[in-house]
């Protein structure tokens, strides 16, 4: 679908290039992720791609035809494009900044308005609240989901996608990976996406390109690239604990089915029952849904001391955060640690529940993959 | 307010000896004749005063058309810049006198002198803020422009100018305030205005003329001025909620 051959950017000054001979082929449908250190090439690379940078040398092919051939506004409105800074237009509202690709292309006014009220749904804005916002009264999240939005609102078979997720924190930056791949999972785009940080590309990539003074090391799916790095360059970016590393290639659907565990039970149990189940829970706790399996929270043995009511739904407590079942088990892990506890409820897109993981599960993975 | 200030300035400066003899004579009723002089006359100041205005406005439309678009095309061409920059300086430091003579061997004597006096003397304010307003734009809000497909026309229209529009606009006040002085000055060459009142008094060491023409002089330069704040006013309000990316 992409195939960059030779490609090569020397800047004007410079002696050394910032891209050098790159060889590189994306599949359609592919996330092919660039990874290395700050200052490697990868944005370079990128703005070759969309002819923001014009190459010194070599081809870029797109369905085999050649970019370099091609006429750069046409080739830019077929490519989605999230740059590293997000690059908001902060006189624009949210709706003017996702509409620029249709706005350019001409599109009529209605389809216009549709694409961009479901593509702001997409990325989990609600139109209705923030179409007439301005960028700046949105939090850092907002902005990207902004940018990944404007990106996409057009259907660009391709994406280009420059550290999409930076400027988050560690939660919000997780929470925009495990959507950007639900989405991902639907409209399988061939993307090409830029990140400094080995643990986003493990967890996004379909394959991961890593780069090193521009030029490429290895390209490979993340599960060779850890059990075969090409070089000591790589194998000290993946890092010692490969086998955590693992923890990101796998969902935490693919283990559920797997654990088994008490079930939760309904907010209207008695008290008898309740002991029962919390005796027979290895967690010595148990988890309380409402009649539609919705999670209301958990029960432990110190609230059924000091309850409060007849039924479960009368103390059960909160729980701080829960994980979704398309999130990688290092997610979980995370929220585990974030939320200082042994085990994390695990909750579907409509936050119905789904079962609960525990360290423990965790370990019996590591422990199977080494 | 030192813009208004550096106006009054000039406006005293061409008035010269008249005020200054006015302030030392401490003549009490110079006021009662100035007010006098100004209920007598009051068409002619009137009329004197919308001439002046014409002059301003007019000034201001081609010297804003002239440097707005000068600005965008050195924001383009970087080698380019410093030499027009370069050029607009010199234009703004010549004496106001010196300027208007030096047009009248060129365009005669009268209004057109002095609009072209105008015009040359007030470009520098707004080809420098429109320059910098437009180079000063986060280069990654540009990029992301160009990145999505936007042609360069496109993105000067749609992100650059509104974006560079409250320094551009910062430029044009200056500008405009500017203008008012010396087109009291402009007078000199025939471009009529209250100017004419201020040089005929002088002349006749009639000072209640000198004054008229200088009070006409300040309202509308007052006028102009919080016409501009105002509207500043207005762009920050909203731009609060828009700005700060
Ligand atoms: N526009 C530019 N002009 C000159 N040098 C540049 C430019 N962009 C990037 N470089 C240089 O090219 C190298 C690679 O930069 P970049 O592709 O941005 O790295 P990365 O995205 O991997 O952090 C760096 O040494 C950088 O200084
Ligand atoms: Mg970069």
């Amino acid at each position: 679908m992409i195939k960059l051959e030779g490609l090569t950017k020397v800047f004007k000054g410079h002696n050394i290039p910032a891209v050098k001979d790159l060889n590189l082929e994306v599949n359609e449908g592919d996330v092919c992720v660039l990874v290395g250190p700050s200052g490697c090439g990868k944005t370079t690379t990128m703005k070759m791609i969309n002819r923001l940078y014009e190459p010194t040398g070599g081809k870029i092919y797109i369905r085999d035809e050649d970019v370099l051939q091609m006429d750069p506004i046409k080739l830019r409105l077929d490519i989605g494009y999230v740059i590293q800074e997000i690059g908001l237009f902060p006189h624009m509202t949210i709706y003017e900044n996702i509409a620029t690709v249709p706005n350019e292309k001409q599109w009529p006014k209605d389809q216009v308005k549709e694409k961009v009220d479901n593509v702001m749904s997409l990325v989990g804005l609600d139109p209705d609240v923030f179409k007439n916002r301005y960028p700046s009264a949105l939090s850092g999240g907002q902005r990207q989901r902004v940018g990944v939005a404007r990106a996409m609102v057009s259907d660009p078979s391709i994406m280009l996608m420059d550290e999409p997720f930076g400027a988050v924190d560690p939660i919000t930056r997780a929470r925009l990976q495990n959507e950007f791949l639900r989405i991902q999972e639907r409209m399988d785009k061939t993307i090409v996406f830029v990140t400094h940080d080995i643990d986003e590309a493990i967890k996004m990539s379909d394959t991961i390109a890593v780069m090193k003074e521009g030029q490429l090391v290895q390209h490979a799916t993340p599960s060779d690239l850890l059990s075969a790095p090409a070089d000591e360059f790589v194998s000290n970016l993946v890092g010692r604990n490969r086998s955590i590393k693992r923890l990101h290639l796998i969902r935490i659907s693919e283990i559920l089915e797997d654990v088994d565990r008490a079930p939760a039970i309904k907010d209207d149990t008695k008290e008898e029952e309740v002991k029962k189940r919390l005796d027979e829970s290895d967690l010595r706790t148990v988890i309380v849904v409402d009649r539609d399996n919705k999670l209301k929270g958990v029960v432990g043995v110190n609230d059924l001391k000091r309850k409060t009511g007849e039924v479960a739904g009368d103390y059960y407590q909160e729980v701080s955060d829960t994980v979704t079942d398309d999130a990688t088990l290092n997610d979980a892990l995370s929220v585990m640690l974030e939320i200082g506890e042994g085990y994390v409820a695990v909750v579907n897109e409509d936050e119905k529940y789904q079962g609960t993981i525990t360290l423990g599960d965790l370990l019996n993975v590591v422990r199977e993959e080494s | 307010m030192d813009q208004l200030l550096g106006m009054a300035f000039d406006v005293f400066r061409a008035a010269g000896n008249g005020i200054e003899s006015i302030a030392q004579a401490g003549d009490r009723g110079i006021i009662a004749h100035t007010i006098d002089y100004i209920s007598r006359r009051s068409d002619l100041i009137l009329e004197l005063m919308l001439e002046h205005l014409w002059l301003v406005v007019l000034t201001l439309i081609i010297a804003v058309t002239i440097s707005v678009t000068v600005g965008i095309i050195i924001s383009y061409y970087e080698s380019f810049a410093q030499t027009v920059l370069g050029i607009c300086q010199v234009l703004m430091v010549i004496p106001s006198m010196a300027m208007l003579a030096f047009m009248v061997p060129l365009f005669g004597i009268g209004f057109t002198t002095g609009v072209v006096a105008l015009v040359l003397y007030s470009l520098l304010p707004v080809v420098r803020n429109t320059y910098t307003g437009i180079r000063e734009l986060d280069p990654a809000i540009v990029e992301a422009a160009k990145g999505m497909g936007m042609t360069e026309r496109r993105i000067l229209f749609k992100i650059k100018i509104p974006l560079a529009r409250p320094v551009i606009m910062a430029g044009v006040r200056t500008a405009a305030v500017m203008m008012i002085g010396i087109a009291a000055i402009a007078a000199y060459v025939g471009a009529g205005g209250l100017g004419e009142l201020i040089f005929s008094g002088i002349s006749r060491g009639h000072q209640p003329m000198i004054i008229a023409g200088a009070i006409g002089v300040s309202i509308i330069a007052i006028a102009f001025d919080y016409l501009f704040y105002y509207g500043e006013k207005r762009f920050s309000v909203e731009g609060s909620t828009r700005e700060g990316n």
